[in-house]
């Protein structure tokens, strides 16, 4: 799906129109409405980028209105996990660990300029992954350092438009992973 | 099940077992590690493993010029970024000898102090939350955004700004920072009352915070526990009064010290020193002088070859800044001695003997920011 389609809402219900039976449709919209109007947060924060985070789960931005609703400390209760700072290298394993431990289906909003791409120390830092994409797939990549509330309320925005177009039918075309 | 029974209680006690707190644990306030050995429920040893965001910024910072390094020094401690940068450009001006105007000094001052007070409103608000208040994370960030609507305005930035800069600030005030800043300091005098009456008459907080941890005088000089902690234990450390800098040796504030050493005095002096940062804002932001934002600087900076050390009261404690120059435009070492990393270094020590639930408060009253320790 091209991202100009991606950001138009009128393409979107076209498309979910155009494929699949009428029952299985009305099931596909049950599960992800659901879905993607209670996504829960691991508490994970490696650095600068989860105090933004805290900020947004905080008085003035609330994102519980957007169905984020708690930050759970366990992986295996949340559904997805905001990578919120630098990953080195010596925490890389332990992030794939958490992302094992936690159950289908799961998300990952790389949160700032750190866990896009290694952000400012890209260049000259022997300790830091270049990416946290190297490590686990990644659903929302969301720049900035650190990125503003408003601006993760928009990467949530984004990862319950792209779990809107989940079918449990077609895994393999809407890039569902279980 | 007979045997079950039969079992002997007391050889459950004496066994020895270890329990992994963290990397990822919402108390640790980041990627600390700690094993900790039990018995029972009694913390018997305790090992910070550290490195979990090591991002080798004393290494790359041989790479940069120096106001590259104060972008660096904002992500090492994140809630003190104003006075890491500070201090950074402290010691280039020592360095090179250069007269700073006035007025940057009183704005530096008044960056510094709001800092402090969102960083220990930000602290407070993540301790209510590790003893179970839900309340208090509300309460403390509510305020904390109206601190960063004043930085969004002058600076650009929400809270990490890089306003500092060689010589003076980036970019002079907004003509609405004086009225901003007053209407929070009226706003924030009442509201701090109200975490007052949140925890620090609360007969359950008072119950597990006081008596728990104790840091004796002399073991906070040994370990090097400097700032609030530090002050907590009655050890007079700050570096405002000790090596005052810009404008702290013109106005008026009183160190505050507390004698108990214990996790609940830790608490009150960082309470304290909100209404002392409240003071020395007060005294200064009226009088602004007018003049330029900034000194002359050189397009490159280059400091003389030679050592230079450095030293702020960051909202931590005490952060030293080693820097040896071989006349290049970049630091041939540079060396930061941050207060986190000491003072977690003292947690094995107070935690020993108390429960596992009391490490939870004791390492939320040292204020330990993860990256400050790693760097």
């Amino acid at each position: 799906m091209k991202e100009k389609d991606f950001r138009d809402n009128e393409t979107l219900e076209l498309f979910k129109k155009s494929g699949g039976n009428v029952l299985m449709t009305s099931i596909d919209a049950v599960i992800d409405w659901g879905r993607s109007n209670s996504i829960w947060p691991l508490t994970f924060a490696t650095s600068c980028c989860g105090i933004e985070m805290m900020a947004t789960g905080a008085s003035r931005h609330d994102f519980a209105r957007f169905g984020i609703e708690v930050y759970r400390a366990s992986p295996r209760q949340a559904d997805v996990i905001v990578v919120a700072g630098t990953i080195v290298n010596k925490m890389a394993p332990v992030l794939k660990r958490l992302y094992d431990q936690m159950s289908e289906p799961r998300y990952v909003i790389a949160m700032g300029a750190c866990a896009v791409s290694g952000g400012p120390f890209y260049y000259n830092s022997y300790h830091v992954v270049r990416g946290v994409d190297h490590v686990i797939p990644v659903d929302v990549y969301l720049p900035g350092c650190p990125p503003r509330p408003e601006a993760l309320l928009y990467g949530i925005m984004q990862l319950q438009r792209k779990i809107k177009l989940e079918s449990i039918t077609r895994p393999e075309q809407t890039g569902i992973r279980g | 099940m007979k045997e079950i029974i039969n079992l002997p209680v007391s050889k459950i006690d004496e066994e020895e077992y270890h329990i992994n707190m963290g990397p990822q644990h919402p108390s640790t306030h980041g990627v600390l590690r700690l094993v900790v050995s039990l018995q029972g429920e009694i913390v018997k040893n305790l090992k910070p493993h550290c490195g979990y965001i090591h991002r080798g910024i004393e290494k790359m910072c041989e790479k940069d010029t120096y106001p590259q390094i104060i972008h660096l020094t904002d992500r090492i401690d994140y809630l003190s970024s104003h006075i890491s940068n500070h201090a950074v450009c402290l010691l280039v001006e020592k360095a090179l000898e250069i007269e700073i105007p006035e007025r940057v000094q009183y704005i530096r001052t008044i960056m510094d102090e709001l800092t402090r007070i969102q960083s220990h409103q930000l602290w407070w608000s993540s301790f209510g939350m590790d003893l179970g208040g839900l309340t208090c994370f509300f309460y403390g960030l509510r305020d904390r955004e109206m601190i960063l609507d004043i930085w969004e305005e002058t600076t650009g930035s929400r809270f990490l700004q890089s306003y500092n800069c060689p010589g003076g600030v980036m970019q002079d005030i907004h003509p609405n920072f004086q009225k901003k800043v007053h209407a929070f300091l009226k706003t924030f005098k009442k509201k701090i009352k109200d975490y007052d009456r949140i925890l620090s008459g609360n007969v359950i907080f008072e119950n597990r915070s006081q008596g728990v941890g104790i840091l004796s005088k002399e073991d906070a000089i040994s370990y090097g526990v400097t700032g609030p902690s530090g002050r907590g234990s009655g050890w007079s450390c700050d570096v405002r009064k000790t090596e005052p800098y810009s404008m702290y040796s013109k106005v008026q504030f009183n160190e505050v010290l507390r004698y108990e050493c214990d996790t609940y005095s830790r608490y009150m002096v960082r309470m304290q020193e909100m209404h002392e940062s409240m003071n020395i804002i007060e005294q200064l932001i009226d009088n602004i002088p007018a003049g330029d934002h900034s000194a002359k600087m050189k397009a490159v900076i280059k400091l003389p070859a030679g050592e230079y050390f450095q030293q702020v009261e960051s909202a931590r404690g005490e952060l030293g800044l080693y820097v040896v120059s071989d006349g290049n435009k970049t630091p041939y070492r540079m060396k930061f001695r941050t207060p986190s990393f000491s003072n977690l270094s003292v947690l094995d020590h107070i935690s020993r003997d108390m429960k596992i639930a009391d490490l939870v408060a004791i390492g939320a009253s040292l204020d330990l920011v993860i990256p400050d320790i790693d760097r």
